[in-house]
């Protein structure tokens, strides 16, 4: 096992161990050698990215992605504070729950996004007119959309109408449980993408910046 | 063989003369009856006889008094946002800090108008002399009742963060949610599905399970008067399926996101297992893919008995075509019928 996959494992440990403390010193003793960034893109996305591939595998539940992302916000506003360099050539993207009144997939993937180091609009709750207006308010380029009931899912393809004929280049990507029992849904409601957890929204990020 | 006396066989791990399906239907009796849903929640004889209708029409082997899942949090006092297009959800959490939890009191179930309605509901279903179809009652987890008292969010928090409210809050929502059920079979109910999704591990690790959830369904369940069968909403029950197995409701309520076979063999005997047709996908099935599932689903776990063919999350959406449904009721009755046919 090499010396950096030693360290995630170690991190990932006190993540699920809800170590806040022991984390951080983790991530301490590899300073000044390792950078902030490196950090971030070498230890805390990939324990975030193995424990979202364990809630999708079942063998981690839920409450250990909430909590664990919870720890790794909190170290990452130290690490990447708002004015880092690496905040300046970020897409302009927004997070929201959409004609649907339960939150937590949302807070978990935004807590995710943001402990990759990416910073993104809470847009909270909104219904598909008001969720289109911001997108061209705001001049969004992704809208993650999270929800959990099916009705609410089928309103993305509301959002998909609105925004064609407004012939705006955003991207949108879409989960929730919904999407994770029917694995064809956010085609057919016209999505750019889902992603089954926090991890998976992170890399297509980087594959929109890739691409970009 | 009447539709009781085929869950009874079941339930002793027989073969019936064919496999039982309990259609999990709510909102399709507002179609039935030409209401809107919020129409037709407002009374509980609307649902009766919704009920009777969707039992006539489909050969269901129940009734389901279950309304919608904020029903409980509505007679807390909570208010409840209806849809023209699905289940209502519940609005503003009750609980705004925990620090309320303190001087939190469980509404009483006696004249409690809310709650009234399904009591209603169901005294009108056993009143229809029908004693060969089982009335299923329904009562949300003390446990997993928190997550529509105060959010998702924060009641992780108080599981992880302040036991000793979190503690003082299951006493509370025990009481009540036995209160609740006892009402529902007194009413007439033949047995209670208990709903505890927050006890999946989807969405608990089985270590805090251990701690919390499964505790407060032992101390529930134990003082339910009734038979009872556990749901999991969805939820994933294989690793806690032994502990399941131990609490004496000998029905479960699985996952389409599990393997039925596995369960089956991991349930050992033990449980009659109750599912697992997906539901979101349900909405989109061409019948032969929904009579494909049902053959699988019946393949997968009908041998021996033990199994009743179900929805995976104990309410069947409302955009799930009426020939869907009885496409899934007709494959029940033909290809489902003892001694099983291979495919």
């Amino acid at each position: 096992m090499t010396a950096m996959k030693q360290t995630v494992d170690e991190f990932k440990e006190a993540l699920l161990n809800l170590d806040r403390i022991g984390a951080s010193a983790i991530l301490d003793r590899l300073q000044p050698e390792i950078s902030n960034l490196d950090l971030v893109s070498q230890i805390v996305v990939p324990a975030l990215e193995q424990i979202g591939d364990g809630w999708e595998h079942g063998s981690l539940a839920l409450s250990e992605i909430y909590m664990s992302g919870r720890i790794c916000e909190q170290i990452i506003d130290q690490l990447l504070p708002p004015n880092s360099e690496f905040r300046k050539h970020q897409p302009r993207m927004g997070i929201v729950v959409l004609d649907d009144f339960h939150f937590l997939g949302k807070r978990i993937v935004h807590s995710q996004i943001r402990s990759a180091g990416f910073e993104l609009q809470d847009y909270g709750r909104k219904t598909a007119d008001q969720l289109v207006a911001a997108i061209q308010a705001d001049d969004l380029e992704i809208v993650f959309i999270s929800t959990l009931m099916y009705p609410s899912a089928l309103q993305v393809k509301e959002v998909r109408n609105k925004i064609d004929r407004m012939t705006h280049p955003v991207k949108i990507v879409v989960g929730g449980a919904p999407f994770n029992l029917d694995e064809q849904l956010w085609q057919a409601v016209g999505a750019d993408a889902m992603c089954g957890n926090g991890s998976e929204a992170v890399k297509y990020i980087h594959r929109f910046m890739e691409r970009k | 063989m009447t539709s009781l006396e085929r869950i009874l066989t079941t339930l002793r791990h027989e073969e019936p003369d064919r496999v039982p399906v309990f259609l999990l239907l709510t909102m399709h009796g507002a179609k039935e009856l030409g209401m809107s849903i919020e129409e037709y929640f407002s009374l509980g004889e609307h649902v009766a006889e919704g009920q009777r209708r969707l039992q006539r029409k489909y050969g269901n082997d129940c009734y389901y008094a279950f309304f919608y899942a904020p029903i409980e949090i509505e007679a807390w006092g909570g208010s409840v946002i209806y849809r023209e297009d699905g289940p209502p959800n519940s609005g503003a959490p009750l609980i705004k800090s925990p620090e309320k939890i303190q001087q939190l009191k469980a509404p009483a179930v006696e004249g409690n108008p809310v709650l009234g309605k399904v009591l209603e509901c169901i005294k009108r279903l056993k009143a229809t002399g029908d004693e060969g179809v089982p009335i299923i009652g329904v009562a949300m987890s003390p446990f997993s009742l928190p997550v529509m008292q105060m959010g998702f969010e924060p009641y992780l928090l108080l599981m992880h963060e302040q036991p000793e409210i979190f503690e003082r809050l299951m006493e509370i929502n025990t009481a009540f949610t036995i209160a609740w059920a006892n009402a529902q079979l007194e009413a007439g109910a033949t047995a209670i599905t208990y709903f505890d999704p927050v006890s999946s591990p989807t969405i608990i690790p089985r270590d805090l399970f251990l701690q919390t959830g499964l505790k407060v369904a032992q101390n529930t369940l134990s003082k339910i008067k009734g038979p009872t069968a556990v749901h999991l909403a969805s939820g994933n029950a294989l690793g806690i399926i032994d502990d399941m197995a131990g609490l004496g409701a000998p029905i479960l309520g699985v996952s389409a996101m599990e393997n039925l076979t596995e369960l089956k063999a991991r349930s050992d005997g033990r449980l009659t297992l109750l599912g697992n047709l997906n539901g979101i996908e349900m909405c989109r099935w061409t019948q032969e893919e929904a009579a494909h599932a049902v053959r699988v689903a019946i393949d997968s776990a009908a041998a021996g008995g033990g199994f009743i063919l179900s929805d995976n999350h104990g309410e069947i959406p409302f955009q799930v075509p009426d020939e869907t449904i009885m496409t899934i009721a007709e494959t029940a009755r033909s290809y489902g019928k003892y001694p099983l046919q291979t495919s």
